[in-house]
């Protein structure tokens, strides 16, 4: 098993760099920072500019696999990211988002997946009674729904929430009271509660679609000679279900988290930007808009790295899962 | 009756509107062995399902279970799991998917023992072993910690009963429990049912579709028809006077290994389809049939425990007629001479590559699956080939059809040889040699009425529309279906009359060699008779030369002239029907000869059996010398001097006499 993963891991590392590169080829060829300096009020000269973009290693004269080449350096060398259009450092901008994003995206995915799979296994055993019918209809309303529109929803019930009630019930801005007082306690229950919205908005989306695969995996096993079996050799039906018939129904699931993370993650910068969260969504659209070549990239590489995880983490839950993949 | 351990009395099961079991009574005395016999559809295995509360929701059970007194239908859930696995236990058809893939087969037998009887992992586990080791399993301790896809078919089986007996059941229901196993591995297999029952004394019910199997190893036998039980008699009894005409049709329709018991009786039609029976649910389909076995169902009625659900019951008691009395059996002409010879396969090889890796697949290994395999059938011969799974024939007769130059060795077809053919002797060739499949479901487009589906092969051969409108009546009367039939779809036939239907397709464009790839295991065998006595009628009239491909040798000893025996890729014997069934020469031919079971339970008793040990190798791995070493029997028993002759010498065939037409590869046969 553990061979096995390492050669996982060797592959996505390759992955890595491939995706890594070209992001950065990608960034440098879409967006145009020269425009952004030659818009500004007074108009710099041109080779004012010019010194600008190359101080910050965007400029679009020198090659890119050259510009890449210092630029990948300085990441492996030094850890550093480079610097903002503003001239800034990436790297402080980047500490400061990354756990805003993880937090969201760790519990958003988590959450979903965990609905999911027991919603749809749940579904299964109900096949075509009333729980099945009621949850089949939220799924598909949700998957037909792309994620910025849940969260508006979302936001708008929590602000008609307090239009109501004249307080806050559910917090719908930002990821903390800013100046909360109080204990470690009291911080934690800030947190949760701001998170609470935010991480619904992608849990739902993925509650909506685990449950659907959940459902036809589940559909299989119970229709299975071995949960049977299970129950000829004296388990309850219940406890069958349980021990053999989910544990088996939950393996495919594994691959489908590594493949969702990926849709999570766009589900994300929507989500961050509606509930004003400062996290690498919001960034990720904000550098777009300053054709901010360097910040993109590193947003990418984040994703890239999240994303490969998830794959990594899907790998080791699946061998885990099933013994038949640890060849 | 009151000493039975368990009472089952008018048991219905009904799914929806549709009575899949309607009325069963049956008792299970303390120890002895009932076999359930009956056809798909019977109700068998709902009935023993039924018992546990195993079946669907949607099945809604009537009627009562008793064990031991204690009335077991509507016993809520959590009470029947208490009795299920340690008074009653089970073992299923399909070992191969009856355990949990993802859970080792020691930790599935320890939790078995731990939910009857809370006892340490440890202790749980030398109990496990224990019972691995008494059903043969070898290196219990390790066997213990494999997963169920790295053990055999037969492997997991036995570790199924031991499973089922880990907690001293009282009864032992077995559903259909060799099915899937070849027979070597079933004689086994059904070995190690007798040790468990000596072992536990436990009851024995033994559901199966097999004569022999329940011949075998019955004391008593219910007969199920249509979801009720239509005869039950002691063994001996019920298979030498039947006094049902349907058990009277299904000892006729079995072909017999030893070649005894006349023509095949095919029995007329099908069985009802569930929920349209008034009166006997056989009627329509028996050759006894008179007005009053309309009006009401028969009761179960009879003497000294030999019941009947017929109103003409006793009236075959007293007769005793034999089955081809009683049904009508269709004349088969009898066959030409064999003519000259049409296929020759002389030292056929066939490997694939192991490949490894999921980007870069680098060969890890080669299979052997066909390692030198002579073949020869004249025109207007069945030849007969055998062999258990793995024995390498499919891919022969892929090799055969592909009609390319073999990897080694040489195949001569019509006169051709193939490794030089044109695009014509390519066309002519694919004309004159046409294959019929196994199932007829899966052969037949779904989508396409019956005539465009017999046609195909002529617009194939580009023939004139109204040959072919002529052809199709034609084609369907030959193989007994109606020419109105041409405009129907697959599903709307039977799978006997699907088969006729494949066969029909092959016979359209006047092949010369029709090879038959298990053609009728997949039929039951009051409808495979039918098919199999058409085929004898077929060749005779046509003229044709059948390669017919069998894992059932009772079948291949009814139908073919000669036949030939594989093992590992290998043609290890070969000979005219009558001298290798009447002596066969090599040992692996007398152990599996030895292995099929006979629906006779007085010759079954007679019998001694040659149990193989363990399963046939894997083709990857390519034993020195006889390929037959690992399991062979009489290899055991040679001094140290003939045994190195074994290993070391690859043994060609050789015949019992010159000019003798029987082959044996081995070194020492006939000992
Ligand atoms: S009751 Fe009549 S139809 Fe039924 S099996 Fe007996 S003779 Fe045949
Ligand atoms: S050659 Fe030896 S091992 Fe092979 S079948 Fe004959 S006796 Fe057995």
């Amino acid at each position: 098993m553990i061979g096995y993963l390492a050669r996982r891991l060797g592959y996505y590392a390759v992955l890595l760099v491939v995706a890594v590169f070209l992001a950065y080829a990608l960034a440098s060829a879409a967006l145009g920072p020269r425009t952004y300096f030659e818009a500004k009020q007074p108009r710099p000269s041109a080779a004012a500019v010019d010194r600008q973009l190359t101080a910050l290693n965007i400029n679009d004269r020198t090659p890119v696999t050259t510009r890449f080449g210092v630029w990948a350096e300085d990441l492996v060398l030094h850890g550093d990211l480079g610097r903002t259009i503003h001239d800034t450092s990436v790297n402080e901008e980047f500490g400061r988002r990354i756990w805003v994003s993880l937090r969201l995206l760790l519990v958003g995915s988590l959450l979903g997946m965990a609905l999911g799979v027991a919603g749809g296994a749940w579904s299964a055993v109900k096949q075509y009674r009333l729980p099945d019918r009621a949850l089949t209809i939220l799924s598909f309303v949700l998957l037909s729904m792309p994620v910025f529109l849940v969260a508006l929803f979302l936001k708008n019930g929590a602000i008609a929430a307090k239009d109501a009630t004249g307080r806050e019930v559910i917090p719908f801005v930002g990821y903390e009271t800013p100046g909360l007082a109080g204990g470690v306690g009291a911080h934690l229950a800030d947190w949760g509660l701001h998170l609470l919205l935010p991480t619904l908005a992608l849990a739902l989306g993925g509650l909506a679609t685990y449950s659907r695969y959940q459902r036809s995996t589940m559909l299989d096993v119970l229709g299975s000679d071995y949960l049977r079996t299970a129950e000829a050799k004296g388990l309850t039906r219940n406890r069958a279900l349980l021990k053999h018939g989910l544990r088996t129904a939950v393996i495919p699931m594994s691959t489908m988290f590594a493949y969702n993370f990926l849709a999570l993650f766009t589900g994300a910068a929507f989500t961050e930007t509606i509930f004003a969260w400062h996290g690498m969504g919001e960034w990720f659209i904000q550098a777009i808009n300053e054709q901010d070549v360097n910040a993109v990239v590193a947003v990418n590489l984040f994703a890239a790295v999240t994303v490969l995880a998830a794959g990594f983490l899907a790998d080791a839950l699946h061998a885990a899962l099933d013994p038949r993949v640890r060849y | 009756m009151s000493a039975s351990l368990l009472e089952v009395s008018d048991l219905t099961v009904d799914f929806g509107a549709v009575p899949a079991v309607r009325g069963v009574d049956l008792a299970v005395r303390r120890g002895e062995t009932l076999g359930i016999v009956g056809e798909s559809g019977s109700g068998k295995s709902v009935t023993a399902l039924a018992v546990l509360g195993l079946l669907p929701r949607a099945a809604a059970v009537g009627g009562s279970v008793r064990l031991d007194g204690r009335e077991l239908v509507g016993l809520p859930d959590k009470e029947l799991a208490r009795i299920r696995g340690s008074r009653i236990a089970m073992v299923f058809q399909d070992p191969l998917s009856a355990f949990t893939p993802v859970y080792r087969i020691g930790d599935q037998i320890v939790e078995a023992l731990r939910i009857h009887r809370p006892q340490g992992r440890a202790a749980a586990r030398r109990r496990a072993a224990e019972l691995l080791d008494l059903v043969g399993i070898p290196a219990p301790e390790r066997a213990l910690d494999s997963f169920p896809h790295e053990f055999s078919g037969g492997m997991r089986q036995r570790a199924m009963i031991a499973m089922a007996i880990a907690n001293d059941p009282d009864i032992l229901l077995a559903d259909e429990p060799t099915t899937a196993l070849d027979v070597t591995i079933q004689a086994q297999v059904l070995d190690v049912l007798r040790t468990a029952q000596r072992e536990t004394g436990a009851a024995l019910v033994l559901v199966s579709h097999d004569l022999g199997v329940i011949a075998g190893m019955a004391d008593r036998v219910a007969v199920m028809y249509a979801g009720r039980v239509v005869e039950t008699a002691p063994v001996d009894e019920l298979f030498a006077r039947p006094r049902h005409p349907y058990t009277l049709g299904l000892i006729g329709a079995v072909p017999r290994l030893d070649g005894r018991g006349g023509p095949l009786v095919p029995i007329p039609g099908t069985p009802p389809a569930p929920g349209t029976v008034t009166g006997c649910p056989f009627a329509a389909r028996c050759p006894l049939v008179e007005d009053r076995c309309r009006t009401a169902e028969p009761a179960l009625t009879g003497d000294d425990g030999h019941l009947a659900a017929c109103v003409r019951a006793g009236e075959l008691a007293a007769r005793a007629p034999r089955p081809e009395e009683v049904y009508p059996v269709p004349p088969v002409p009898p066959a030409g001479r064999p003519g000259e010879e049409i296929l020759r396969v002389t030292g056929l090889v066939k490997t694939f590559p192991v490949l490894k890796g999921t980007v870069f697949k680098r060969r890890v290994g080669t299979v052997h699956a066909v390692d030198g395999v002579d073949l020869a059938i004249r025109r207007g011969e069945t030849l007969g080939l055998v062999g258990e799974s793995g024995s390498g024939k499919s891919t022969t007769l892929y090799e055969l059809l592909a009609l390319t130059r073999p990897e080694a060795g040489r195949i001569d077809l019509l006169g051709r040889d193939t490794a030089g053919l044109d695009r014509a002797g390519t066309r002519e060739l694919r004309r004159a040699v046409q294959i019929v499949f196994q199932d007829p479901m899966a052969s037949l487009d779904p989508r396409m009425p019956v005539g465009d589906i017999i046609a195909e092969p002529l617009r194939a051969q580009a023939a004139p529309r109204a040959q072919i409108d002529r052809r199709i009546p034609q084609l369907l009367r030959q193989v007994g279906l109606e020419p109105a039939h041409a405009s129907r779809y697959p599903h709307q036939f039977s799978g006997g009359q699907r088969q006729r239907i494949s066969i029909a397709r092959a016979l359209a464009v006047e092949p010369e060699l029709l090879v038959l790839d298990e053609p009728v295991s997949a039929l039951d065998v009051s409808i495979q008779a039918g098919v199999l006595n058409l085929l004898q009628r077929l060749k005779a009239e046509l003229g044709l030369a059948y390669l017919f491909v069998s894992h059932d040798l009772s079948v291949i000893r009814h139908l073919a002239d000669r036949v030939s025996v594989m093992y590992l890729g290998h043609t290890v014997e070969a000979g005219t029907v009558e001298s290798v069934f009447e002596s066969p020469r090599h040992p692996y031919t007398r152990a599996l000869l030895s292995a099929v079971p006979l629906p006779d339970p007085v010759a079954e008793r007679a019998r001694t059996r040659i149990l193989l040990a363990g399963d046939p190798p894997s083709p990857r791995e390519r034993p020195s010398g006889c390929p037959f070493r690992a399991r062979c029997q009489v290899h055991a028993l040679l001094d140290d001097a003939r045994r190195a002759r074994c290993e070391q010498e690859v043994p060609l065939p050789q015949a019992a006499a010159p000019g003798v037409d029987h082959l044996a590869a081995c070194h020492y046969p006939d000992a």
